[in-house]
């Protein structure tokens, strides 16, 4: 039982052995095979996607075509107007999740607090969550007014509920006898909110935000959708309307590389926190 | 001499919709200063409700518990008391005297987030009065002395069952508690491990010179390390009857205990006691 971590260390320091190096080359080879088809299965689509365009099978005013795209992204990227709409939905996204997990935690705080409020709050948490939060984004704009305050409630009203519920449950799982410890050791409960539950659930915070930074781009794109003169969901529905459907494409694939490098960011804070 | 603890005709039941469970029923003992109780009794019959209550975070039903710390600034206080003071103001100031009494429960319950050192001293920064220079030295000097220093910056994962469990005793003890609970804290190792952990925090205790409640199903874990056991019947649990455990040889550590001869005498007095009748078999 003593040596475990002496176990350990030796371990790392002790020459591997034939079979584990050939363990290690086979893994290592998988991995290459599985991103090296990842990436031909993209570049085969874009190359499908090209030729069927000019080969005259699909039309390319209504499907488009990566060269279209990108000549598209080229001219609005020399205008400026691209890296306009993407840094406003970008931002609005970055202040609604940002609003999100502080009303988040605080909230869940406070049902943990109070046992009393959790139980009557519940019923009315879990409509709220399962609610089609799409549905509240024209009521927000006529309360509200067609500006970016409207976007940013809109992003936060469809991340927040689930949010607050999975937040709770997580507090509640606590294991009671780590909170008892902080009783025997003559701690109040604010000590076992702040030593005990809000250290112990943070993983837990962390793979909450992956999932709510995503819903909250959403939201904001919802509220664009109906209520903004920028961003990228007002020009999604701008150009549709107009039938420029290359700024359409554009737009959607720039919302699918913010959603990505956004949920990246986030998994590498969680590497970063889980040693 | 004045006794530490006090317990005057202690009685608690759980309540829950389907009804209400007697846990102890008329329990009234005491402990001096400087002695090892041990409390067996068959198990589910309300052992650890009883250092629940006299830690005070369960209130007696009906009888009282008087706690005599010998700091200045405490007094005799009934566990029911303070938590009638507790609700009625949050003030950490005037600190009651249950401050003096550390609890170790069963499994370590170290903080994974924490280095062994910050799990160390989550106790001291629980108190009013922030890490001191003083009690600072002291959980380093105990750290060193109970073979933990090294691994002050490791995280709790690297360290072995025993080690760990010195590590929560050593946080139990390091705001200097003056009687100390103990809630089967050997019973989540394993029986190699659980031997020299129980000589060890032998060890500690009578260097520290504590008095402790110790809280065990073990027959042989009692008579090894108790000057009295108390027997508890089954539930609702009354005192059955109170044994002082004298070896002829003072000072003998719980191992040397199981090897002398009073030993097997004493294991089965105890075993007696717990089965009466042997129709109800106890673990």
């Amino acid at each position: 039982m003593m040596n475990i971590a002496a176990n350990s260390r030796n371990e790392n320091s002790s020459p591997i052995s034939i079979s584990q190096k050939k363990y290690l080359r086979e893994l290592q080879k998988r991995r290459h095979q599985i991103i090296a088809i990842r990436i031909l299965i993209f570049v085969l689509f874009l190359f499908l996607w090209e030729s069927a365009v000019r080969l005259e099978w699909m039309d390319g005013f209504i499907f488009s075509s990566p060269s279209r795209i990108w000549n598209t992204f080229r001219s609005m990227w020399e205008d400026g107007s691209i890296l306009l709409h993407t840094g406003i939905t970008l931002a609005e996204t970055l202040i609604s999740f940002a609003l999100v997990v502080l009303i988040g935690v605080f909230l869940s705080t406070l049902l943990w607090y109070s046992s009393r409020l959790s139980e009557i709050l519940e019923p009315y948490l879990v409509i709220l969550n399962s609610l089609p939060k799409s549905a509240l984004a024209p009521l927000l704009i006529v309360w509200l007014g067609a500006n970016m305050r409207t976007i940013i409630v809109s992003g936060i009203s469809v991340a927040i509920f689930g949010t607050v519920l999975n937040l709770y449950t997580g507090f509640s799982e606590m294991e009671p006898d780590k909170i008892k410890l902080i009783y025997t050791l003559h701690g109040t409960k604010r000590d076992a909110l702040f030593k005990v539950v809000l250290p112990g659930t943070l993983p837990l915070l962390i793979s909450i935000m992956k999932v709510n930074i995503g819903l909250c781009l959403v939201g904001v794109v919802i509220g664009e959708f109906i209520g903004a003169r920028q961003g990228l969901g007002y020009l999604i529905i701008y150009s549709s309307q107009i039938f420029k459907l290359d700024v359409v494409i554009l737009s959607i694939v720039i919302l699918c590389v913010i959603a990505v490098v956004l949920y990246g960011l986030l998994g590498l804070l969680e590497k970063k926190l889980s040693r | 001499m004045n006794p530490l603890l006090e317990l005057h005709n202690v009685s608690y039941a759980y309540h829950s919709k389907n009804g209400e469970t007697y846990a102890l029923s008329d329990i009234s003992f005491q402990v001096f200063p400087g002695e090892f109780i041990a409390v067996i009794g068959p198990s589910g019959c309300g052992k650890s409700t009883l250092l629940s209550l006299i830690s005070g975070l369960l209130v007696p039903e009906s009888g009282s518990i008087l706690f005599n710390s010998s700091a200045e600034d405490s007094h005799p206080v009934c566990a029911s008391d303070i938590r009638r003071a507790e609700k009625r103001n949050r003030c950490r100031a005037k600190r009651p005297a249950k401050d003096k009494i550390g609890y170790m429960l069963q499994r370590d319950h170290l903080f994974e987030w924490r280095t062994i050192y910050r799990n160390i001293t989550l106790g001291l920064e629980l108190l009013p009065k922030r890490i001191d220079a003083d009690s600072h030295l002291r959980v380093e000097q105990m750290m060193k002395d109970y073979d933990l220093y090294r691994f002050r910056d490791a995280y709790p994962s690297e360290l072995s069952g025993g080690m760990r469990q010195r590590a929560a005793l050593i946080r139990t003890l390091a705001p200097d508690p003056e009687l100390l609970l103990l809630d089967e804290p050997f019973s989540a190792l394993d029986f190699q491990t659980r031997l020299s952990v129980c000589d060890d925090v032998t060890a500690i205790l009578r260097r520290e010179k504590k008095t402790a409640l110790l809280v065990t199903h073990d027959l042989s874990e009692a008579v090894s390390m108790a000057d009295r056991v108390i027997v508890l019947t089954k539930r609702p649990a009354r005192i059955r009857s109170i044994l002082r455990v004298n070896f002829a040889e003072k000072d003998l550590s719980p191992f040397a205990r199981r090897n002398a001869p009073e030993f097997q005498g004493y294991f089965n007095y105890l075993w007696k006691e717990l089965n009466p009748h042997d129709e109800y078999s106890c673990k």
